[in-house]
């Protein structure tokens, strides 16, 4: 991390690009759902894409962790770049990968085991902690998503007994001990209730300091109020994306105009 | 108006007694297997009935001790167990996690046909082929043994355990498999660390019918155990169980004996029941969760 840090640094001095695809296409069978996708997605900074519904948005989150490859007849062209490695080369390490780019899905999906288990579960995955550790990075995962001192005596429970908002950090925190680089978030917030919701978009911004953040979302004014850089998508094409606030205050494209004032969607 | 009223009270009635009937049946079953098996016990305590060493029933006097009838069923049943549960739940895992498309249904419908055997047919199998097999692979004096009889019941538990927890399985929510594969975990980790915990009691029901499926059959064990009520010293002896003692001796039984029959009757039926309700709880806690 460091080296590459020093690396980008000297060659470029703007942002350091965490993400970059290059003339993306994305096929179902005969469908074509991403058209010529070209973005370059800033380390430690959320993103988002936003979009109204079947524009690709969730698809191209998923080209990241190479997710879409479970759907069969599922083809890609061009290129996607992680920290400057192809992802889709022939031999990629999918374990390797989806081990550094993490994923937060849309209903909180905790493993119906206990709250404990859930969280060593990519430490055991990936052979990466000694028994001894667990404890440790429980304590810690748990901190960062800031649930430590409510579910501290309880870490034996079934995670499924936990309220959604709680459910939904869990599934933030089961990522981090295995120090993932990116954290892909599909709808994160759609099952919460408001309150819930903010708070979550609270712990996004903490989260940012360390990762990078890929949220996809409906919802307008989330993208607005957490989002550094944000993607507008509409049936497959990448229409514009740039800084959030130029996006929702003077966007170039008609189309994201027309979407951002709700003329659609 | 009036016309449909009294239809609708003549369907209700009707479904009312239907429901009934099998409930009635299994009260009256009940109520005389405790009369005739109960009279029994008045002849012969329950402690030296459930301990006794002899199965004597036709000797004078005669000596009604159950134990090596026990020992036969546990061990018949216990080694079947041990051979369907590894087959079954390994069966089960390939059956609704691996295979896919037309082998997946081929293996389904074959399991199924298993169960469409009659019980006669295999124990005749048994019998005649397998138990010249096992006479010739261990040396033995006789084919007909409580691993013979173990076999068998294997094999006819294996589509209960297959079936039961294949439909366990593949309940466990999609969204579990895809947050684990998204986490880095490979299909085995997947199936191991998180599929087969969330199917963990449906699993184990499906193992308990599976037991009481072998417990309870009676032909597969008669035709192929040797029916010798002596205390096992090996799984390679013949043995006689439980059923088989009813099903071999009711058409000569008569007084004490007949009544020492019942008695048995009880006792299997304790069991199944046992394994029954283990097998109900264990699926109901997995539909509470």
């Amino acid at each position: 991390m460091d080296k590459y840090l020093m690396d980008t640094a000297a060659l470029e001095p703007v942002a350091q690009i965490k993400i970059k695809t290059t003339n993306l296409d994305l096929f179902y069978g005969d469908f074509q759902a991403l058209i010529n996708v070209n973005m370059e997605i800033a380390a430690n900074k959320i993103t988002a894409l936003i979009g109204p519904s079947g524009c690709g948005k969730s698809t191209l989150l998923r080209v990241f962790n190479r997710m879409n490859d479970l759907i069969e007849e599922c083809q890609v062209t061009g290129t996607v770049l992680i920290d400057d490695q192809d992802i889709y080369l022939p031999g990629t390490d999918l374990i390797d990968l989806r081990k550094k780019v993490g994923m937060v899905f849309q209903r909180p999906n905790p493993f119906p085991l206990s709250i404990y288990e859930n969280i060593v579960f990519g430490l055991k995955v990936h052979g990466l902690a000694r028994k001894s550790e667990l404890d440790y990075h429980v304590e810690q995962s748990l901190k960062e998503v800031m649930l430590w001192d409510k579910l501290k005596d309880k870490l034996h429970r079934n995670a499924l007994s936990l309220t959604l908002e709680q459910q939904q950090r869990l599934c933030i925190a089961r990522l981090l001990p295995v120090k993932p680089d990116i954290i892909l978030m599909d709808e994160p917030c759609s099952s919460l209730d408001p309150v819930s919701t903010q708070r979550v978009e609270e712990l996004m911004k903490v989260l940012k300091e360390e990762y990078t953040i890929v949220i996809v979302t409906h919802n307008m004014a989330q993208a607005a109020r957490v989002s550094e850089e944000a993607g507008f998508m509409l049936l497959g094409q990448l229409v514009e994306f740039g800084r959030t606030s130029q996006i929702f205050t003077t966007p170039k494209d008609k189309r994201t105009e027309d979407y951002i004032t709700g003329r659609y969607g | 108006m009036d016309y449909k009223a009294v239809k609708e009270f003549v369907v209700e009635k009707a479904i009312l007694v239907c429901g009934l009937v099998s409930i009635i049946g299994v009260i009256l079953i009940f109520f005389f297997l405790l009369r005739e098996g109960g009279s029994f016990f008045l002849k012969v305590p329950l402690s030296e009935f459930l301990t006794g060493k002899n199965w004597y029933p036709t000797s004078t006097p005669p000596q009604f001790g159950i134990l090596p009838l026990l020992l036969g069923s546990l061990i018949v049943t216990g080694g079947a167990v041990l051979l369907a549960v590894p087959l079954g739940v390994c069966g089960a895992i390939f059956i609704a996690e691996v295979a896919k498309g037309s082998l997946k249904e081929f293996l389904k419908s074959g399991v199924e046909l298993i169960q469409a055997i009659p019980s006669v047919v295999l124990g005749f199998l048994g019998a005649k082929v397998l138990g010249a097999y096992v006479m010739d692979w261990f040396g033995l004096d006789t084919g007909l043994t409580a691993f013979t009889a173990s076999l068998l019941l294997a094999f006819m538990a294996l589509p209960t355990i297959i079936s039961v927890m294949e439909d366990a399985v593949t309940a466990v929510p999609h969204r579990y498999r895809e947050s684990a594969i998204a986490m880095g975990a490979t299909r085995w980790q997947t199936i191991y660390r998180v599929v087969l915990p969330a199917a963990a009691s449906g699993m184990a029901a499906a193992i308990m019918l599976g037991i009481g499926r072998a417990i309870g059959e009676t032909m597969v064990v008669a035709m192929a155990s040797g029916n010798a009520a002596i205390i096992p010293k090996s799984i390679f002896d013949p043995v006689k169980t439980l059923t088989a003692t009813i099903a071999t001796e009711m058409g000569e039984a008569t007084g004490t004996h007949a009544l020492a029959l019942f008695a048995i009757a009880i006792v299997l039926f304790a069991i199944t029941l046992l394994v029954n309700v283990t097998a109900d709880f264990l699926i109901h806690r997995k539909r509470v969760k």
